[in-house]
């Protein structure tokens, strides 16, 4: 447990990096996490020539977990290429936690993931497949 | 089994539930916690005694075959056997006829059928339909889509800041002539008890039907249909101690009678040729293809269970640690508890949500700590919406509950706000 909840995802919880809306943004999208009904959004701006991330906000309310993870991953964010971020590994992002996840929390750990997949792509992204099967 | 209700004219006996989980086999097993599982999560399903399982079983290895079907005597034991469990369903909601009774997978289809047979024959455009605000989806979402394909409006009777119906928006809503009031007993999400036989009274005097979600009512305090009037009455064999896949709809018998089938096929017909075909009596008629015959003897042998407790002593045990936990979590600092505080209206689930934690991260730790409870939004999200909570904590009781369970929760809360509110 203790191991789940670190001092490093409390304070990522407690005081979130990169938290608000960009305004105006190049790239948007908002989805949410059926178990809990968590939404998330996020903001993009691009460089001029729109090929690198120039700055990058998420927005929304959730649990400890998809708040931390929004907060680690876009953190990683700018300086990346639209073919970058769509080459982002799930699994990646679970490892940057630095925390085991239980198969009860992938999709809250992966929920900021998914976002930026719909930003990218313009479209909804389906879940991780390990992420569904406990979903 | 630990305990037996022997004389029903006496007042109901105190559960012990530590010495009931000794029939239920599934606290031999250790959590990862270390500690004995505190399950606190019946609400959404209900744990199974030694009996139910071992009812199932014995159907499969000695008495399964078709029913209704076979010229043998195993088919015959199997129908006695499936046909009997009907019956205890009957009497253990006080049906005037076991003929009342259809089973179904569970609540959830009991309703849908209830949309798509009675709904579809008997709703148009303009007509109106009533629920409320505290519905759990099963009760929502086919009542929407009956809406939708009929034309028939939709409307939702208010609730208090503190979970209760507002009867006097209920009373103005009925004053629009709706043709059925869908509403539950107890709610799944807030605990609330509703006053029924009051609220089926209002809606018959305006010439409403009252379909009632029972799933969370008939598991916990003694059920009559007759004395609390309705209409329809849906229940779910999983929260009630029974196995999953096996449910029931209760209707009166004329309803039942006029109503057409829901789904078709074998069965549920008598008479068949190419160009059409007769309906079988009710209740076959509503129950097509080979239904769950082991998981129906599994209801009946979960009913014998509750019944040899006495539903009037379930009901007591769990007001008692309803009454003991809310006290107990009153005092928490930053811990805001959902539903009314009259115990004589709220069940054994207690909602909550703690300041600066969300419910699914109280969850986990509480999961570490070996308590089972539920976070999310109970799929109820219109109620979540009502009360702009994203999710919140469920903690339900259960006749395997006891006081230590009630510590085992006020401790994980307090272990939660030392994770996230260090001092």
């Amino acid at each position: 447990m203790d191991n789940l909840y670190r001092d490093f995802i409390l304070e990522h919880y407690r005081e979130p990096h990169n938290k608000g809306v960009l305004d105006p943004h190049d790239l948007h999208f908002a989805d949410s996490n059926p178990t809990c009904g968590d939404e998330l959004s996020m903001t993009l701006q691009l460089d001029a020539d729109g090929s690198h991330v120039a700055d990058v906000a998420f927005d929304g309310r959730g649990c400890a977990i998809s708040q931390a993870s929004a907060s680690i991953l876009t953190d990683e964010l700018r300086g990346m290429t639209l073919d970058e971020l769509r080459a982002i590994d799930p699994g990646e992002v679970l490892g940057n936690l630095g925390v085991p996840i239980g198969p009860a929390r992938l999709k809250c750990a992966l929920l900021s993931w998914k976002v930026l997949q719909g930003a990218v792509r313009g479209d909804r992204t389906a879940w991780p497949e390990e992420a569904e099967a406990l979903g | 089994m630990a305990l037996r209700h022997a004389d029903p004219t006496s007042p109901p006996r105190a559960l012990d539930g530590a010495a009931l989980r000794a029939d239920f086999p599934v606290f031999e097993r250790p959590t990862r916690s270390g500690k004995r599982l505190a399950f606190l999560d019946s609400a959404a399903s209900s744990l199974k005694p030694r009996s139910v399982i071992e009812a199932i079983g014995d159907t499969y290895g000695h008495h399964y075959a078709n029913v209704h079907r076979g010229i043998y005597e195993l088919s015959e034991d199997a129908t006695h056997r499936y046909e009997g469990a009907r019956r205890k369903v009957a009497r253990f909601i006080g049906a005037g006829s076991w003929r009342e009774v259809v089973f179904v997978r569970n609540a959830t289809e009991a309703i849908n059928l209830v949309a798509f047979s009675w709904g579809r024959a008997n709703l148009g455009p303009g007509d109106v339909l009533l629920s409320t605000e505290m519905e759990h989806h099963a009760n929502l979402v086919p009542w929407q889509q009956l809406a939708a394909e009929t034309g028939a409006t939709l409307e939702f009777v208010a609730i208090t800041d503190d979970g209760r119906l507002d009867l006097d928006d209920l009373r103005a809503r009925l004053a629009r002539g709706p043709k059925l009031l869908a509403v539950a007993h107890v709610s799944n999400a807030l605990g609330t008890i509703n006053p029924v036989a009051e609220i089926t009274r209002l809606a018959h005097e305006a010439g409403a039907l009252v379909a009632l979600d029972a799933a969370q009512s008939v598991p916990h305090l003694p059920v009559d249909v007759r004395a609390l009037g309705v209409d329809f009455l849906a229940l779910s064999g999983h929260k009630m101690l029974g196995p999953s896949g096996i449910g029931a709809l209760w209707a009166r018998r004329e309803l039942l009678d006029a109503m057409p089938p829901f789904l078709t096929g074998g069965s549920m017909i008598s008479r068949v040729t190419l160009e059409a075909t007769e309906w079988n009596e009710t209740p076959w008629k509503f129950e097509a293809g080979t239904p769950a015959i082991a998981e129906a003897v599994g209801l009946g042998a979960a009913i014998d269970y509750l019944e040899a407790l006495g539903m009037d002593a379930v009901r007591a045990h769990e007001r008692e640690l309803f009454v003991e936990a809310w006290a107990a979590l009153a005092g928490i600092p930053g811990l805001r508890r959902l539903g009314p505080d009259d115990p004589d209206q709220h069940g054994g689930v207690i909602s909550f949500v703690l300041d600066g934690v969300h419910p699914h991260d109280v969850a986990t730790v509480f999961d570490a700590e070996g308590v089972a409870v539920r976070a999310g939004h109970h799929c109820a999200q219109p109620l979540m919406i009502r009360y702009d909570l994203p999710a919140t904590t469920r903690a339900s009781f259960y006749v395997y509950n006891d006081r230590e369970d009630v510590e085992r929760l006020v401790a994980a809360v307090h272990a939660t706000r030392r994770l996230f509110h260090p001092a």
